[in-house]
Protein backbone atom coordinates (compact mmCIF):
# COMPACT_ATOMS: atom_id res chain seq x y z
CA UNK A 1 0.00 0.00 0.00
CA UNK A 2 2.76 2.53 0.82
CA UNK A 3 4.08 2.22 -3.02
CA UNK A 4 1.34 3.96 -3.93
CA UNK A 5 0.85 7.09 -1.84
CA UNK A 6 -0.28 9.82 -4.11
CA UNK A 7 -3.17 7.68 -5.24
CA UNK A 8 -4.16 6.37 -1.46
CA UNK A 9 -3.81 9.89 -0.31
CA UNK A 10 -6.17 11.20 -3.04
CA UNK A 11 -8.91 8.34 -2.26
CA UNK A 12 -8.56 8.83 1.76
CA UNK A 13 -9.43 12.60 1.05
CA UNK A 14 -12.22 11.71 -1.20
CA UNK A 15 -14.11 9.48 1.48
CA UNK A 16 -12.88 11.96 4.22
CA UNK A 17 -13.74 15.25 2.99
CA UNK A 18 -17.54 14.80 2.71
CA UNK A 19 -17.79 13.49 5.80
CA UNK A 20 -15.70 16.52 7.30
CA UNK A 21 -18.08 18.68 5.58
CA UNK A 22 -21.00 17.26 7.42
CA UNK A 23 -19.31 16.10 10.65
CA UNK A 24 -19.73 19.96 12.14
CA UNK A 25 -23.52 19.92 11.66
CA UNK A 26 -23.40 16.42 13.21
CA UNK A 27 -21.63 17.91 16.04
CA UNK A 28 -23.80 20.55 16.62
CA UNK A 29 -26.94 18.29 16.31
CA UNK A 30 -25.16 15.29 18.51
CA UNK A 31 -24.51 18.27 21.49
CA UNK A 32 -27.39 20.69 21.22
CA UNK A 33 -29.95 17.92 20.55
CA UNK A 34 -29.04 15.05 22.12
CA UNK A 35 -26.64 15.89 24.53
CA UNK A 36 -29.30 18.18 26.34
CA UNK A 37 -31.97 15.50 25.65
CA UNK A 38 -29.79 14.07 28.07
CA UNK A 39 -29.30 16.74 30.45
CA UNK A 40 -32.50 17.47 30.95
CA UNK A 41 -33.52 13.67 31.01
CA UNK A 42 -30.82 13.68 34.30
CA UNK A 43 -31.98 16.66 35.50
CA UNK A 44 -35.64 15.35 35.94
CA UNK A 45 -33.69 12.66 38.31
CA UNK A 46 -32.44 15.47 40.32
CA UNK A 47 -32.97 17.76 43.12
CA UNK A 48 -32.48 21.25 41.05
CA UNK A 49 -34.63 23.83 41.92
CA UNK A 50 -33.51 27.20 40.97
CA UNK A 51 -30.20 26.27 38.94
CA UNK A 52 -28.93 22.87 37.87
CA UNK A 53 -28.22 20.70 41.10
CA UNK A 54 -26.90 16.90 40.54
CA UNK A 55 -27.96 15.02 43.78
CA UNK A 56 -30.12 12.13 42.37
CA UNK A 57 -33.54 11.61 43.43
CA UNK A 58 -34.97 8.87 41.69
CA UNK A 59 -38.51 9.07 40.41
CA UNK A 60 -39.15 11.53 42.97
CA UNK A 61 -40.39 14.71 40.89
CA UNK A 62 -42.37 12.84 38.48
CA UNK A 63 -44.11 11.29 41.08
CA UNK A 64 -44.31 14.84 42.32
CA UNK A 65 -45.44 15.92 38.97
CA UNK A 66 -48.37 13.22 38.54
CA UNK A 67 -49.77 14.17 41.87
CA UNK A 68 -49.96 18.30 40.72
CA UNK A 69 -53.05 19.33 40.23
CA UNK A 70 -52.01 21.95 37.71
CA UNK A 71 -49.81 19.08 35.69
CA UNK A 72 -53.19 17.19 35.72
CA UNK A 73 -55.13 20.49 34.46
CA UNK A 74 -52.32 21.29 31.71
CA UNK A 75 -52.82 17.13 30.38
CA UNK A 76 -56.27 17.61 30.42
CA UNK A 77 -56.30 20.80 28.48
CA UNK A 78 -53.90 19.06 26.25
CA UNK A 79 -55.97 16.41 25.40
CA UNK A 80 -59.27 18.31 24.48
CA UNK A 81 -57.59 21.07 22.88
CA UNK A 82 -55.31 18.58 20.46
CA UNK A 83 -58.04 16.16 19.42
CA UNK A 84 -60.44 18.82 18.77
CA UNK A 85 -57.95 20.51 16.66
CA UNK A 86 -56.55 18.08 14.67
CA UNK A 87 -60.02 16.65 14.67
CA UNK A 88 -61.65 19.66 13.28
CA UNK A 89 -58.33 21.15 11.04
CA UNK A 90 -58.37 17.29 9.50
CA UNK A 91 -62.56 17.88 8.60
CA UNK A 92 -62.82 21.86 7.62
CA UNK A 93 -59.36 20.58 5.33
CA UNK A 94 -60.26 18.13 3.26
CA UNK A 95 -64.39 19.37 3.06
CA UNK A 96 -62.31 22.82 1.82
CA UNK A 97 -60.06 20.65 -0.32
CA UNK A 98 -62.80 18.64 -1.80
CA UNK A 99 -65.17 21.99 -2.47
CA UNK A 100 -62.02 23.65 -4.27
CA UNK A 101 -61.32 20.56 -6.54
CA UNK A 102 -64.60 21.35 -8.04
CA UNK A 103 -62.45 23.58 -11.21
CA UNK A 104 -63.88 26.91 -9.17
CA UNK A 105 -63.04 30.13 -10.78
CA UNK A 106 -60.76 31.87 -8.68
CA UNK A 107 -59.21 28.81 -6.95
CA UNK A 108 -55.71 30.62 -7.02
CA UNK A 109 -57.58 33.60 -5.28
CA UNK A 110 -59.52 31.56 -2.43
CA UNK A 111 -56.46 28.89 -1.86
CA UNK A 112 -54.23 32.00 -0.56
CA UNK A 113 -56.72 33.55 1.58
CA UNK A 114 -57.57 30.26 3.39
CA UNK A 115 -53.28 29.63 3.47
CA UNK A 116 -52.32 33.04 4.42
CA UNK A 117 -52.75 32.93 8.57
CA UNK A 118 -50.31 30.36 8.26
CA UNK A 119 -47.39 32.55 7.83
CA UNK A 120 -48.53 34.64 10.74
CA UNK A 121 -47.22 34.15 14.10
CA UNK A 122 -48.84 32.89 16.53
CA UNK A 123 -48.37 36.08 18.72
CA UNK A 124 -50.51 38.05 15.96
CA UNK A 125 -53.10 35.11 15.79
CA UNK A 126 -53.34 35.48 19.43
CA UNK A 127 -53.58 39.22 19.82
CA UNK A 128 -56.36 39.38 17.14
CA UNK A 129 -58.01 36.88 18.57
CA UNK A 130 -57.98 38.33 21.82
CA UNK A 131 -59.35 40.96 21.47
CA UNK A 132 -62.04 39.58 18.66
CA UNK A 133 -63.40 36.88 21.27
CA UNK A 134 -63.27 40.22 24.27
CA UNK A 135 -66.78 40.64 25.60
CA UNK A 136 -65.87 44.39 26.27
CA UNK A 137 -65.19 45.06 22.71
CA UNK A 138 -65.15 42.12 20.41
CA UNK A 139 -68.12 40.17 19.26
CA UNK A 140 -70.15 40.51 22.20
CA UNK A 141 -69.97 44.37 22.48
CA UNK A 142 -70.51 44.38 18.59
CA UNK A 143 -73.62 42.57 18.68
CA UNK A 144 -74.63 44.98 21.49
CA UNK A 145 -74.01 47.85 19.36
CA UNK A 146 -75.89 45.87 16.68
CA UNK A 147 -79.05 45.95 18.73
CA UNK A 148 -79.02 42.19 19.79
CA UNK A 149 -78.64 43.18 23.51
CA UNK A 150 -79.12 39.67 25.41
CA UNK A 151 -76.36 37.88 22.67
CA UNK A 152 -73.88 36.83 25.51
CA UNK A 153 -69.99 35.10 24.27
CA UNK A 154 -67.73 35.51 27.04
CA UNK A 155 -66.02 31.89 26.81
CA UNK A 156 -62.30 33.58 27.01
CA UNK A 157 -63.27 34.83 30.51
CA UNK A 158 -65.01 31.36 31.37
CA UNK A 159 -62.98 29.05 33.26
CA UNK A 160 -64.40 26.06 31.87
CA UNK A 161 -64.81 27.26 27.85
CA UNK A 162 -61.78 29.39 27.82
CA UNK A 163 -59.41 26.19 26.26
CA UNK A 164 -61.96 26.10 23.49
CA UNK A 165 -61.22 29.81 22.11
CA UNK A 166 -57.58 28.34 22.02
CA UNK A 167 -58.90 25.88 19.74
CA UNK A 168 -60.95 28.46 17.64
CA UNK A 169 -57.95 30.60 16.92
CA UNK A 170 -55.70 27.55 16.29
CA UNK A 171 -58.34 26.11 13.91
CA UNK A 172 -58.09 29.35 12.47
CA UNK A 173 -54.54 29.45 11.32
CA UNK A 174 -54.11 25.81 10.54
CA UNK A 175 -56.85 24.45 8.51
CA UNK A 176 -55.73 26.31 5.25
CA UNK A 177 -52.62 24.23 5.93
CA UNK A 178 -54.05 20.86 6.27
CA UNK A 179 -56.45 22.07 2.93
CA UNK A 180 -53.86 22.60 0.94
CA UNK A 181 -51.80 19.18 2.09
CA UNK A 182 -55.19 17.25 1.03
CA UNK A 183 -55.53 19.57 -2.09
CA UNK A 184 -52.27 18.09 -2.76
CA UNK A 185 -53.32 14.84 -2.41
CA UNK A 186 -56.48 14.84 -4.59
CA UNK A 187 -54.42 16.38 -7.33
CA UNK A 188 -52.21 13.07 -7.33
CA UNK A 189 -55.30 10.81 -7.37
CA UNK A 190 -55.62 9.34 -11.41
CA UNK A 191 -58.55 10.80 -13.07
CA UNK A 192 -58.35 8.03 -15.01
CA UNK A 193 -60.37 5.57 -12.26
CA UNK A 194 -62.57 8.10 -11.27
CA UNK A 195 -64.27 8.04 -14.83
CA UNK A 196 -64.51 4.32 -14.60
CA UNK A 197 -65.89 4.58 -11.59
CA UNK A 198 -68.56 7.22 -13.03
CA UNK A 199 -69.22 5.66 -15.93
CA UNK A 200 -70.13 2.36 -13.76
CA UNK A 201 -72.83 4.74 -12.06
CA UNK A 202 -71.25 5.26 -8.93
CA UNK A 203 -72.76 8.83 -7.86
CA UNK A 204 -70.27 11.60 -6.94
CA UNK A 205 -70.53 10.96 -2.73
CA UNK A 206 -70.10 7.10 -3.67
CA UNK A 207 -66.88 8.32 -5.52
CA UNK A 208 -65.24 10.26 -2.45
CA UNK A 209 -66.20 8.05 -0.17
CA UNK A 210 -64.98 4.63 -1.45
CA UNK A 211 -62.53 5.48 -3.87
CA UNK A 212 -61.03 9.13 -3.42
CA UNK A 213 -60.79 9.38 0.65
CA UNK A 214 -59.34 5.90 1.28
CA UNK A 215 -56.60 6.97 -1.70
CA UNK A 216 -55.72 10.18 0.61
CA UNK A 217 -54.11 8.49 3.33
CA UNK A 218 -51.00 10.00 3.22
CA UNK A 219 -52.46 12.64 2.99
CA UNK A 220 -54.31 12.01 6.10
CA UNK A 221 -50.83 10.63 7.92
CA UNK A 222 -48.87 14.09 7.20
CA UNK A 223 -51.65 15.67 8.77
CA UNK A 224 -52.04 13.84 11.38
CA UNK A 225 -48.59 14.11 11.94
CA UNK A 226 -47.74 17.38 12.01
CA UNK A 227 -50.90 18.73 13.55
CA UNK A 228 -50.19 16.53 16.24
CA UNK A 229 -46.65 17.53 17.11
CA UNK A 230 -47.71 21.44 16.77
CA UNK A 231 -50.74 20.62 19.26
CA UNK A 232 -48.28 19.11 21.98
CA UNK A 233 -46.02 22.35 21.05
CA UNK A 234 -47.92 25.10 21.38
CA UNK A 235 -46.80 27.21 23.74
CA UNK A 236 -46.58 30.99 21.90
CA UNK A 237 -50.58 30.88 21.41
CA UNK A 238 -51.59 29.90 24.64
CA UNK A 239 -49.48 32.88 26.07
CA UNK A 240 -50.63 35.27 23.72
CA UNK A 241 -54.56 34.21 23.64
CA UNK A 242 -55.29 34.19 27.01
CA UNK A 243 -51.94 33.59 28.88
CA UNK A 244 -52.76 30.31 30.74
CA UNK A 245 -55.85 31.75 31.98
CA UNK A 246 -58.58 32.73 33.41
CA UNK A 247 -56.35 31.46 37.02
CA UNK A 248 -54.95 28.28 35.41
CA UNK A 249 -57.78 27.16 33.46
CA UNK A 250 -55.80 27.04 29.94
CA UNK A 251 -52.46 25.72 31.02
CA UNK A 252 -51.49 23.21 29.03
CA UNK A 253 -47.59 21.27 29.28
CA UNK A 254 -45.50 23.50 27.50
CA UNK A 255 -46.55 26.90 29.67
CA UNK A 256 -46.39 24.47 32.64
CA UNK A 257 -42.59 23.82 31.74
CA UNK A 258 -41.83 26.91 31.42
CA UNK A 259 -43.78 28.51 34.81
CA UNK A 260 -42.41 25.60 36.89
CA UNK A 261 -38.46 25.73 35.17
CA UNK A 262 -38.36 29.67 35.45
CA UNK A 263 -40.90 30.91 37.89
CA UNK A 264 -41.49 28.70 40.27
CA UNK A 265 -37.86 27.60 40.71
CA UNK A 266 -38.50 23.81 40.15
CA UNK A 267 -36.10 23.25 37.93
CA UNK A 268 -36.38 19.24 38.95
CA UNK A 269 -40.16 18.98 37.81
CA UNK A 270 -40.06 21.53 35.10
CA UNK A 271 -37.29 18.74 33.48
CA UNK A 272 -39.65 15.94 34.10
CA UNK A 273 -42.80 17.66 32.14
CA UNK A 274 -40.41 18.57 29.22
CA UNK A 275 -39.48 14.78 29.40
CA UNK A 276 -43.37 14.22 29.36
CA UNK A 277 -43.96 15.98 26.23
CA UNK A 278 -40.38 14.45 24.55
CA UNK A 279 -41.87 11.34 24.96
CA UNK A 280 -45.32 12.15 23.97
CA UNK A 281 -44.25 13.70 20.37
CA UNK A 282 -41.21 10.72 20.18
CA UNK A 283 -44.36 8.11 20.57
CA UNK A 284 -45.65 9.85 17.22
CA UNK A 285 -42.72 10.90 15.28
CA UNK A 286 -40.54 8.30 15.32
CA UNK A 287 -42.31 5.32 13.85
CA UNK A 288 -43.21 7.98 10.93
CA UNK A 289 -39.91 8.44 10.07
CA UNK A 290 -38.87 5.01 10.86
CA UNK A 291 -41.19 4.13 8.01
CA UNK A 292 -40.49 6.83 6.00
CA UNK A 293 -36.82 6.78 6.03
CA UNK A 294 -36.97 2.57 5.52
CA UNK A 295 -37.09 1.95 2.19
CA UNK A 296 -34.37 4.57 2.17
CA UNK A 297 -31.41 2.49 3.18
CA UNK A 298 -29.00 1.01 1.60
CA UNK B 1 -72.81 29.70 -18.82
CA UNK B 2 -76.02 29.31 -16.45
CA UNK B 3 -74.90 28.62 -12.59
CA UNK B 4 -76.62 25.05 -11.12
CA UNK B 5 -78.20 25.67 -7.59
CA UNK B 6 -75.39 23.10 -6.25
CA UNK B 7 -72.90 25.46 -8.00
CA UNK B 8 -74.13 28.67 -6.30
CA UNK B 9 -74.35 26.76 -2.78
CA UNK B 10 -70.75 25.89 -3.58
CA UNK B 11 -69.12 29.20 -4.21
CA UNK B 12 -71.26 30.81 -1.52
CA UNK B 13 -69.58 28.26 1.05
CA UNK B 14 -66.24 29.13 -0.34
CA UNK B 15 -66.90 32.83 0.07
CA UNK B 16 -68.38 32.33 3.65
CA UNK B 17 -64.86 30.68 4.23
CA UNK B 18 -62.79 33.59 2.79
CA UNK B 19 -64.87 35.99 5.25
CA UNK B 20 -63.69 33.37 7.91
CA UNK B 21 -60.15 33.56 7.04
CA UNK B 22 -60.41 37.39 6.03
CA UNK B 23 -62.19 38.31 9.13
CA UNK B 24 -58.99 38.88 11.72
CA UNK B 25 -56.94 40.45 9.26
CA UNK B 26 -60.20 42.82 8.31
CA UNK B 27 -60.48 43.55 12.19
CA UNK B 28 -56.58 44.35 12.96
CA UNK B 29 -56.45 46.74 9.56
CA UNK B 30 -60.03 48.89 10.59
CA UNK B 31 -59.10 49.36 14.40
CA UNK B 32 -55.64 50.44 13.55
CA UNK B 33 -56.48 53.61 11.72
CA UNK B 34 -59.47 54.13 14.02
CA UNK B 35 -59.38 56.22 17.23
CA UNK B 36 -59.40 54.32 20.16
CA UNK B 37 -62.90 55.15 21.64
CA UNK B 38 -64.34 54.53 18.56
CA UNK B 39 -63.02 50.85 19.48
CA UNK B 40 -64.06 50.67 22.96
CA UNK B 41 -67.88 52.18 22.48
CA UNK B 42 -68.70 48.84 20.53
CA UNK B 43 -67.34 49.75 16.84
CA UNK B 44 -64.48 47.14 16.06
CA UNK B 45 -66.49 45.71 13.09
CA UNK B 46 -67.11 49.07 11.62
CA UNK B 47 -65.01 51.17 8.94
CA UNK B 48 -63.38 54.38 10.83
CA UNK B 49 -65.59 57.57 11.07
CA UNK B 50 -62.24 59.29 11.66
CA UNK B 51 -59.19 57.67 10.04
CA UNK B 52 -56.03 58.24 11.55
CA UNK B 53 -52.28 57.05 11.42
CA UNK B 54 -51.44 58.09 14.77
CA UNK B 55 -51.85 54.41 16.00
CA UNK B 56 -49.40 53.41 13.62
CA UNK B 57 -47.24 56.22 14.42
CA UNK B 58 -47.73 54.98 18.54
CA UNK B 59 -47.09 51.81 17.69
CA UNK B 60 -43.19 52.04 15.90
CA UNK B 61 -41.77 54.91 17.56
CA UNK B 62 -43.48 55.79 20.98
CA UNK B 63 -45.11 53.01 22.99
CA UNK B 64 -44.07 52.17 25.83
CA UNK B 65 -42.62 48.31 25.32
CA UNK B 66 -39.89 47.54 27.61
CA UNK B 67 -38.82 50.37 30.29
CA UNK B 68 -38.54 52.88 27.72
CA UNK B 69 -41.08 54.16 25.65
CA UNK B 70 -39.24 53.27 22.05
CA UNK B 71 -42.02 51.92 20.22
CA UNK B 72 -41.75 48.53 18.66
CA UNK B 73 -38.61 49.76 15.84
CA UNK B 74 -36.11 48.39 17.89
CA UNK B 75 -37.36 45.02 18.16
CA UNK B 76 -38.15 45.06 14.60
CA UNK B 77 -34.92 46.27 13.61
CA UNK B 78 -33.19 43.04 16.26
CA UNK B 79 -35.59 40.48 14.72
CA UNK B 80 -34.35 41.58 10.79
CA UNK B 81 -30.96 41.35 12.57
CA UNK B 82 -31.77 38.06 14.02
CA UNK B 83 -33.22 36.48 10.64
CA UNK B 84 -30.67 37.37 8.28
CA UNK B 85 -27.69 35.91 9.28
CA UNK B 86 -29.46 32.73 11.43
CA UNK B 87 -31.48 31.80 7.84
CA UNK B 88 -28.34 32.41 5.51
CA UNK B 89 -26.14 30.42 7.98
CA UNK B 90 -28.58 27.25 8.18
CA UNK B 91 -29.12 27.35 4.67
CA UNK B 92 -25.39 27.35 3.35
CA UNK B 93 -24.75 24.48 5.92
CA UNK B 94 -28.13 22.73 4.98
CA UNK B 95 -27.07 22.48 0.92
CA UNK B 96 -23.84 21.12 2.09
CA UNK B 97 -25.03 18.33 4.01
CA UNK B 98 -27.71 18.00 1.60
CA UNK B 99 -24.75 17.76 -1.22
CA UNK B 100 -22.25 14.83 1.00
CA UNK B 101 -25.83 12.93 1.92
CA UNK B 102 -26.92 12.04 -1.23
CA UNK B 103 -23.89 12.23 -3.49
CA UNK B 104 -21.17 11.13 -1.17
CA UNK B 105 -23.17 8.78 0.35
CA UNK B 106 -21.39 6.16 3.26
CA UNK B 107 -22.56 3.64 5.49
CA UNK B 108 -25.08 4.68 8.15
CA UNK B 109 -25.69 7.71 6.64
CA UNK B 110 -29.66 7.23 6.54
CA UNK B 111 -29.75 6.56 9.89
CA UNK B 112 -27.55 9.71 10.79
CA UNK B 113 -29.84 11.54 8.36
CA UNK B 114 -32.86 10.34 10.61
CA UNK B 115 -31.21 11.64 13.75
CA UNK B 116 -30.55 14.75 12.68
CA UNK B 117 -34.45 15.14 11.08
CA UNK B 118 -35.41 14.23 14.62
CA UNK B 119 -34.56 17.52 15.65
CA UNK B 120 -37.04 18.94 14.00
CA UNK B 121 -39.69 17.94 15.94
CA UNK B 122 -38.16 17.54 19.57
CA UNK B 123 -40.53 20.17 21.57
CA UNK B 124 -38.31 22.88 22.62
CA UNK B 125 -39.00 22.85 26.04
CA UNK B 126 -36.79 19.95 26.46
CA UNK B 127 -33.47 22.27 25.38
CA UNK B 128 -34.05 25.29 26.85
CA UNK B 129 -32.69 24.82 30.74
CA UNK B 130 -29.06 23.45 29.11
CA UNK B 131 -29.36 26.14 26.50
CA UNK B 132 -29.60 28.87 28.62
CA UNK B 133 -26.55 27.69 30.36
CA UNK B 134 -24.56 27.11 27.36
CA UNK B 135 -25.37 30.63 26.04
CA UNK B 136 -24.27 31.86 29.63
CA UNK B 137 -20.87 30.07 28.76
CA UNK B 138 -20.26 31.33 25.47
CA UNK B 139 -20.95 34.59 26.90
CA UNK B 140 -23.95 35.27 24.34
CA UNK B 141 -26.95 35.46 26.83
CA UNK B 142 -29.44 38.29 25.92
CA UNK B 143 -27.51 38.74 22.61
CA UNK B 144 -28.78 39.06 19.18
CA UNK B 145 -25.76 36.59 18.76
CA UNK B 146 -27.14 33.99 20.83
CA UNK B 147 -30.49 33.86 19.33
CA UNK B 148 -28.58 33.85 15.80
CA UNK B 149 -26.84 30.64 17.61
CA UNK B 150 -30.22 28.81 18.72
CA UNK B 151 -31.78 29.54 15.18
CA UNK B 152 -28.68 28.12 13.11
CA UNK B 153 -28.79 24.69 15.61
CA UNK B 154 -32.02 23.93 15.70
CA UNK B 155 -32.86 25.35 11.82
CA UNK B 156 -30.10 22.80 10.51
CA UNK B 157 -32.58 20.05 10.75
CA UNK B 158 -34.80 21.73 8.33
CA UNK B 159 -32.67 23.06 5.89
CA UNK B 160 -30.86 19.58 5.54
CA UNK B 161 -33.85 17.73 5.30
CA UNK B 162 -35.31 20.23 2.24
CA UNK B 163 -31.58 19.81 0.15
CA UNK B 164 -31.24 16.45 0.77
CA UNK B 165 -34.83 15.40 -0.56
CA UNK B 166 -34.38 17.74 -3.75
CA UNK B 167 -30.36 16.75 -4.41
CA UNK B 168 -31.52 12.94 -4.25
CA UNK B 169 -33.52 13.68 -7.32
CA UNK B 170 -30.55 15.80 -9.17
CA UNK B 171 -28.65 12.87 -11.20
CA UNK B 172 -25.34 11.78 -9.20
CA UNK B 173 -24.47 10.72 -12.99
CA UNK B 174 -23.06 13.91 -13.69
CA UNK B 175 -21.59 14.22 -10.09
CA UNK B 176 -19.83 11.35 -11.41
CA UNK B 177 -18.84 12.10 -14.60
CA UNK B 178 -17.32 15.67 -13.18
CA UNK B 179 -15.52 13.42 -10.92
CA UNK B 180 -13.49 11.78 -13.53
CA UNK B 181 -12.96 15.15 -15.08
CA UNK B 182 -10.88 15.76 -12.12
CA UNK B 183 -13.46 18.11 -10.81
CA UNK B 184 -13.21 17.87 -6.69
CA UNK B 185 -15.81 18.30 -4.06
CA UNK B 186 -16.19 21.62 -3.76
CA UNK B 187 -15.78 22.32 -7.52
CA UNK B 188 -18.74 20.24 -8.16
CA UNK B 189 -21.04 21.45 -5.47
CA UNK B 190 -20.42 25.34 -6.48
CA UNK B 191 -20.40 24.42 -10.09
CA UNK B 192 -22.77 21.74 -10.63
CA UNK B 193 -25.07 21.81 -7.71
CA UNK B 194 -25.39 25.57 -6.69
CA UNK B 195 -26.69 26.71 -9.85
CA UNK B 196 -29.53 24.64 -9.61
CA UNK B 197 -30.20 25.02 -6.50
CA UNK B 198 -32.82 27.58 -6.86
CA UNK B 199 -36.40 26.61 -6.15
CA UNK B 200 -35.24 24.31 -3.53
CA UNK B 201 -32.99 27.46 -1.70
CA UNK B 202 -36.16 29.62 -1.79
CA UNK B 203 -38.37 27.17 -0.28
CA UNK B 204 -35.55 27.13 2.72
CA UNK B 205 -35.21 30.54 2.70
CA UNK B 206 -38.85 31.07 3.06
CA UNK B 207 -39.10 28.45 5.54
CA UNK B 208 -36.37 29.78 7.85
CA UNK B 209 -37.60 32.87 7.66
CA UNK B 210 -41.03 32.42 8.27
CA UNK B 211 -39.71 30.39 11.35
CA UNK B 212 -37.23 32.67 12.73
CA UNK B 213 -39.29 35.51 12.59
CA UNK B 214 -42.09 33.94 14.30
CA UNK B 215 -40.34 32.09 17.21
CA UNK B 216 -41.38 33.35 20.33
CA UNK B 217 -40.27 30.47 22.46
CA UNK B 218 -36.55 31.07 22.05
CA UNK B 219 -36.66 34.91 21.76
CA UNK B 220 -38.71 35.17 25.37
CA UNK B 221 -36.22 32.42 26.84
CA UNK B 222 -32.44 34.03 26.03
CA UNK B 223 -33.38 37.56 25.33
CA UNK B 224 -33.42 40.65 27.00
CA UNK B 225 -34.40 44.34 27.14
CA UNK B 226 -31.54 44.71 24.33
CA UNK B 227 -32.37 42.06 21.96
CA UNK B 228 -35.88 40.96 22.33
CA UNK B 229 -37.29 40.35 18.89
CA UNK B 230 -40.90 41.63 17.99
CA UNK B 231 -42.40 38.49 18.72
CA UNK B 232 -41.85 39.03 22.53
CA UNK B 233 -42.08 42.88 22.38
CA UNK B 234 -45.37 42.47 20.85
CA UNK B 235 -46.74 40.24 23.34
CA UNK B 236 -45.44 42.48 26.06
CA UNK B 237 -47.21 45.49 24.64
CA UNK B 238 -50.40 43.46 24.23
CA UNK B 239 -49.97 42.20 28.19
CA UNK B 240 -49.13 45.13 29.51
CA UNK B 241 -51.14 45.95 32.44
CA UNK B 242 -50.34 49.62 32.92
CA UNK B 243 -52.52 52.40 31.89
CA UNK B 244 -55.39 52.24 29.28
CA UNK B 245 -55.34 49.39 26.99
CA UNK B 246 -54.92 50.93 23.27
CA UNK B 247 -56.21 48.65 21.14
CA UNK B 248 -55.83 50.27 18.29
CA UNK B 249 -52.13 50.51 18.58
CA UNK B 250 -51.81 47.00 19.64
CA UNK B 251 -53.23 45.97 16.69
CA UNK B 252 -50.84 48.39 14.62
CA UNK B 253 -48.43 46.75 16.07
CA UNK B 254 -49.71 43.05 15.52
CA UNK B 255 -49.78 44.18 11.59
CA UNK B 256 -46.39 45.27 11.48
CA UNK B 257 -45.42 41.92 13.24
CA UNK B 258 -46.91 39.71 10.52
CA UNK B 259 -46.12 42.39 7.54
CA UNK B 260 -42.36 40.73 6.89
CA UNK B 261 -43.98 37.38 6.62
CA UNK B 262 -46.93 38.12 4.89
CA UNK B 263 -45.44 39.81 2.72
CA UNK B 264 -43.11 36.72 1.56
CA UNK B 265 -46.09 34.84 1.59
CA UNK B 266 -48.01 37.04 -0.98
CA UNK B 267 -44.71 37.40 -3.61
CA UNK B 268 -43.90 33.67 -3.29
CA UNK B 269 -46.74 31.94 -1.91
CA UNK B 270 -45.79 29.16 -4.14
CA UNK B 271 -42.74 28.46 -2.54
CA UNK B 272 -44.15 28.95 1.05
CA UNK B 273 -46.79 26.55 0.54
CA UNK B 274 -43.86 23.25 -1.04
CA UNK B 275 -41.97 24.45 1.84
CA UNK B 276 -44.97 23.29 4.07
CA UNK B 277 -46.02 20.28 2.09
CA UNK B 278 -42.39 19.06 3.04
CA UNK B 279 -43.19 18.88 6.90
CA UNK B 280 -43.87 15.24 5.31
CA UNK B 281 -40.65 14.62 5.58
CA UNK B 282 -40.36 13.18 1.74
CA UNK B 283 -41.59 16.08 -0.03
Amino acid sequence: MAAHPAPSARARLRVLLPRLVLSPSLALVAFFVYGFIAFTTYLSFSDSKMLPSYGWVGFQNYETLFSLRMWDIAVTNLAIFGILYIVICSFLGLMLAILLDQHIRAEGFIRTVYLYPMALSFIVTGVAWKWFLDPGIGLEAVMHDWGWTSFEFRWIKDRDMAIYTIVIAAVWQTSGFVMATFLAGLRGIDSEMLKAARVDGAGTFAVYRRIVIPQLRPAFLSAFVVLAHMAIKSYDLVVALTNGGPGNATAVPSTFMYSYTFTRNQMGIGAASAEIMLLTIAAVIIPYLWSELKEDKR
Amino acid sequence: MTLRPARILLYAILGLFCLYYLLPLYVMLVNSVKPLQEITSGGMMELPQVWTLAPWHNAWSQAQVGVEATGLKPYFLNSLLMVVPAVTIATVLGALNGYVLTKWRFRGDTILFGLMLFGCFIPFQIVLIPMARSLGFLNLSGTVGGLIFVHVVYGISFSTLYFRNYYSAFPTELVRAAEIDGAGFFTIFWRILVPNSGPIAVVCVIWLFTNIWNDFLFGASFSDFSSQPMTVALNNLVQSSTGEKEYNVHFAGAIMAALPTLFVYIVAGRFFVRGLMSGSVKG
